[in-house]
C-alpha cells in the first residue's frame, strides 16, 4: 500500500438519474434545547466518497449515528439503501459498515477474534470468513498484532481494526468517522488509498477535520455548521465556483528584462486590476473578469516574448472555501472557553 | 432472532475471559463445601469458646442445620454477586460504546440482551451445580445422603431466586450507563423486596418464598402450596426482562 490514492474524477460518479444511496430530508435533532441537526437534506450518490465537513458542533457525527440507527431524529426523514433509518433496525444494519470517531472494543479479545465476531454477526460465515479476516488484517497492517489482545493497541491500531471491522463484510454503505484521526502519516496514506479504492463499489461517508483528505479521495462534499448545510456539491464544482480571479505565471529563469516588460503591460491593461511579483519569480495578476481575461494573458506574454514554465487559473484550496463558507465564529458564539456554541431552539 | 448464538458464545467467552465465571463458580463452590462443615462443627466451636463458665445446651446438629446454613449463605452472600455480575452487564458496554459496535450489525436489541441474559443464567447454573455437588457430598458425609431428586429440585429454586435479583440489576443496568449505579439499584431491589416480603400475604409471591419451598424440598417434607413463590418470580423476572427490552429498544447509544 506505497501508491497515491486516485485522483478523484471531476465530477460525482453518480448520474441524476442514479437513486441516492442515501436521502435526507428535513432531518433535525435536539438535546433538549440544544439544536444539533437543523433541518438537513442531503442526497449522496451510489458509490461515491462523499466527505462530510464542519467545524465541532457542526452536527457531523449526530447526522452519521441517525442514518446508522444508533441516535433517533427529532424531525425528518432518512433513507439508507432504501430503509428507513430508525433504531433496532437489523435490516438497515445488513447494508452498513460504520466505524465510530472514537473506536472501542473489547478489550479482553483479541484483533482476530473480534473480526471474526463481527463478520459472523454481518451474516459472514466459514472459509470466507477465515479468508476476509486474513487478507482484512493484511490490508490494515495488523497481521502479526492479530493474535494480540485488543487491550494492548495502540489508538492507531484501534482505528485500523475499526476500519477493517466496517469493511471486512463489504457492506453497500459505509460510514466513516474521522477515520484517520489516530493514524501516522503512513497509516493514513495507506487508509486512504483503501478508502479511495472502494469508489465506484461502496459509499462512503466520510467524515473528518483534514480537508486536506478530503480533497484526495472525495467525490462530493457537504458542509455542514452549526447543524445546516451550508454547501453540497461535487468537490469539483466547489472548488471552481469559489475560483478567484487570479491567473499565476511563472517565468522561466535568466528573463528580468522581458518580465519586467510583461509586468508593465499587465499593470497598463485595462482588464487587469493589480499585478505582484511572488516568491521564484512568480507573478499574480488579479483581473476583473476572468473569462474574458484569460484569452488576453497568453498574447501578452508571447508579444513580451517570456518563457512560461506554467500558467494557471489560480484554485482555492478545499480548506479556504471552507473558511470562506462556515467563515471564523462570531463572538457571540463562543463560550466562556472559546468554543463554538451549539445551537439552542430558537437561535 | 439472529445473531443470539453468536453474541452468546461471545457472552461466555467473556464471563470466562475476565474471570467472572471462575470466580463466581469457586465462591459458590467454597460455600457449598462450608455449609455442612459450618452446620456440623458451630455447636462444638461455640462450646470450646464458651468453655465451663459459660454451659451451653446447644441441641445435636442435623441435617436440617446444614440444609439452612447453605439456605444462609446463598441467599445473603449469592444473591450480592448475582447483583454485582449482573450490574456489569449492560451498562458498561453503553459506556464504552461496545454496545453500539454490536447493534450497528443486524442483530435485535432483543437478541443482544437475550444472549446476555442467557449468559448469566449459565454462569449461576455452573456454580450452582458446584454448591450444590459440594454441598450435597459433604452433608452426607457428616449427616446423612438427602433424596437427590429433591436436591436437584432445591438448586433449581435457588437457581430461580438468584435470576430473581438477577434480572432486577440487568433492568438497571439497561437504564443506566453506569455500572455502579446499576449495583445501587439492584441492592435498593433487593432491599425492597425484602421489607415487602415482611407482609405475610405478598411473601408467598415474592423470592423470598423460594427458600422455605427449596428447603422442604431438599428436606423430603411434604409442601403446601409451593407454586406461589414460583410463580411470583417467574412473573417478576419477565416483568423486569420485558421492561428492560422495551426501555433499551428506545435507548439511543
Amino acid at each position: 500500500m506505497t501508491a497515491t490514492p486516485a485522483p478523484p474524477p471531476a465530477a460525482g460518479p453518480a448520474s441524476p438519474q442514479t437513486s441516492p444511496a442515501i436521502r435526507v430530508r428535513g432531518l433535525t435533532k435536539r438535546y433538549g434545547s440544544i439544536l444539533a441537526l437543523d433541518g438537513l437534506d442531503l442526497d449522496v450518490p451510489a458509490g461515491s466518497i462523499f466527505g462530510l465537513l464542519g467545524p465541532n458542533g457542526a452536527g457531523k457525527t449526530t447526522t452519521i449515528r441517525i442514518l446508522t440507527g444508533l441516535a433517533a431524529a427529532s424531525a425528518g426523514t432518512a433513507s439508507v439503501a432504501g430503509v428507513e433509518v430508525g433504531l433496532d433496525r437489523p435490516d438497515l444494519h445488513r447494508r452498513i459498515g460504520y466505524l465510530d470517531q472514537d473506536p472501542r472494543f473489547y478489550s479482553w479479545m483479541q484483533g482476530r477474534e473480534l473480526l471474526e465476531l463481527t463478520g459472523r454477526l454481518d451474516g459472514v460465515g466459514g472459509a470466507d470468513l477465515r479468508a476476509g479476516v486474513d487478507a482484512m488484517l493484511e490490508r490494515v497492517g495488523l497481521a502479526e498484532a492479530a493474535r494480540r489482545r485488543i487491550g494492548g493497541y495502540s489508538g492507531g491500531m484501534r482505528q485500523r481494526l475499526g476500519i477493517a471491522q466496517a469493511l471486512l463484510h463489504e457492506p453497500a454503505i459505509v460510514f466513516l468517522d474521522e477515520p484517520v484521526s489516530s493514524l501516522d502519516p503512513e497509516g493514513r496514506r495507506d487508509l486512504l488509498e483503501l478508502i479511495a479504492r472502494l469508489r465506484g463499489e461502496t459509499t462512503v461517508v466520510l467524515s473528518t477535520h483534514v480537508l486536506a483528505d478530503v480533497e484526495r479521495i472525495c467525490d462530493r462534499v457537504a458542509i455542514l455548521d452549526r447543524g445546516r448545510l451550508v454547501s453540497e456539491s461535487p468537490l469539483e464544482e466547489l472548488l471552481a465556483g469559489h475560483a478567484r480571479p487570479i491567473f499565476r505565471l511563472l517565468p522561466e529563469p535568466d528573463q528580468d528584462a522581458a518580465v519586467q516588460d510583461l509586468v508593465r503591460g499587465l499593470g497598463a491593461a485595462e482588464w487587469c486590476s493589480d499585478v505582484t511579483t511572488g516568491v521564484g519569480g512568480e507573478i499574480l495578476v488579479t483581473v476583473r473578469h476572468a473569462a474574458a481575461a484569460s484569452d488576453r494573458i497568453l498574447p501578452l506574454v508571447v508579444g513580451a516574448g517570456v518563457r512560461l514554465a506554467s500558467f494557471e487559473r489560480a484554485r482555492p484550496t478545499l480548506e479556504e472555501v471552507f473558511l470562506e463558507l462556515v467563515g471564523p465564529p462570531r463572538p457571540e458564539d463562543l463560550d466562556g472557553r472559546g468554543f463554538v456554541r451549539a445551537r439552542e431552539v430558537g437561535d | 432472532m439472529a445473531g443470539v448464538g453468536i453474541l452468546l458464545r461471545k457472552e461466555l467467552l467473556e464471563q470466562w475471559r475476565t474471570l467472572r465465571l471462575p470466580l463466581v463458580a469457586v465462591v459458590f463452590g467454597l460455600i457449598g463445601l462450608s455449609s455442612p462443615l459450618l452446620a456440623r462443627f458451630t455447636a462444638e466451636i461455640v462450646k470450646a469458646v464458651a468453655g465451663d463458665q459459660f454451659p451451653l445446651n446447644l441441641p445435636p446438629p442435623t441435617v436440617a442445620d446444614s440444609v439452612d446454613q447453605l439456605a444462609k449463605n446463598l441467599n445473603q452472600l449469592g444473591a450480592l454477586i448475582a447483583i454485582l455480575i449482573a450490574a456489569s452487564a449492560v451498562a458498561p458496554e453503553k459506556e464504552r460504546g461496545t454496545a453500539a459496535l454490536i447493534l450497528v450489525r443486524p442483530v435485535s436489541r432483543a437478541g443482544f440482551l437475550l444472549a446476555k441474559l442467557i449468559a448469566l443464567g449459565v454462569t449461576f447454573a455452573v456454580a450452582l451445580v458446584l454448591a450444590f455437588a459440594g454441598w450435597w457430598f459433604y452433608t452426607l458425609v457428616l449427616f446423612e445422603a438427602l433424596p437427590i431428586g429433591g436436591v436437584v429440585a432445591a438448586a433449581v429454586l435457588d437457581w430461580l431466586f438468584l435470576m430473581a435479583w438477577v434480572s432486577l440489576t440487568f433492568l438497571a443496568s439497561t437504564l443506566t450507563r453506569s455500572t455502579l449505579a446499576a449495583a445501587g439499584l439492584g441492592v435498593t431491589a433487593l432491599i425492597v423486596v425484602g421489607l415487602l416480603s415482611i407482609a405475610p400475604p405478598l411473601a408467598a409471591w415474592l423470592p423470598i418464598g423460594l427458600v422455605s419451598v427449596a428447603r422442604g424440598l431438599a428436606l423430603g417434607l411434604e409442601l403446601s402450596d409451593p407454586w406461589k413463590p414460583i410463580l411470583g418470580t417467574v412473573v417478576l423476572i419477565a416483568a423486569a426482562v420485558a421492561l428492560a427490552w422495551l426501555s433499551f429498544r428506545r435507548q439511543e447509544l
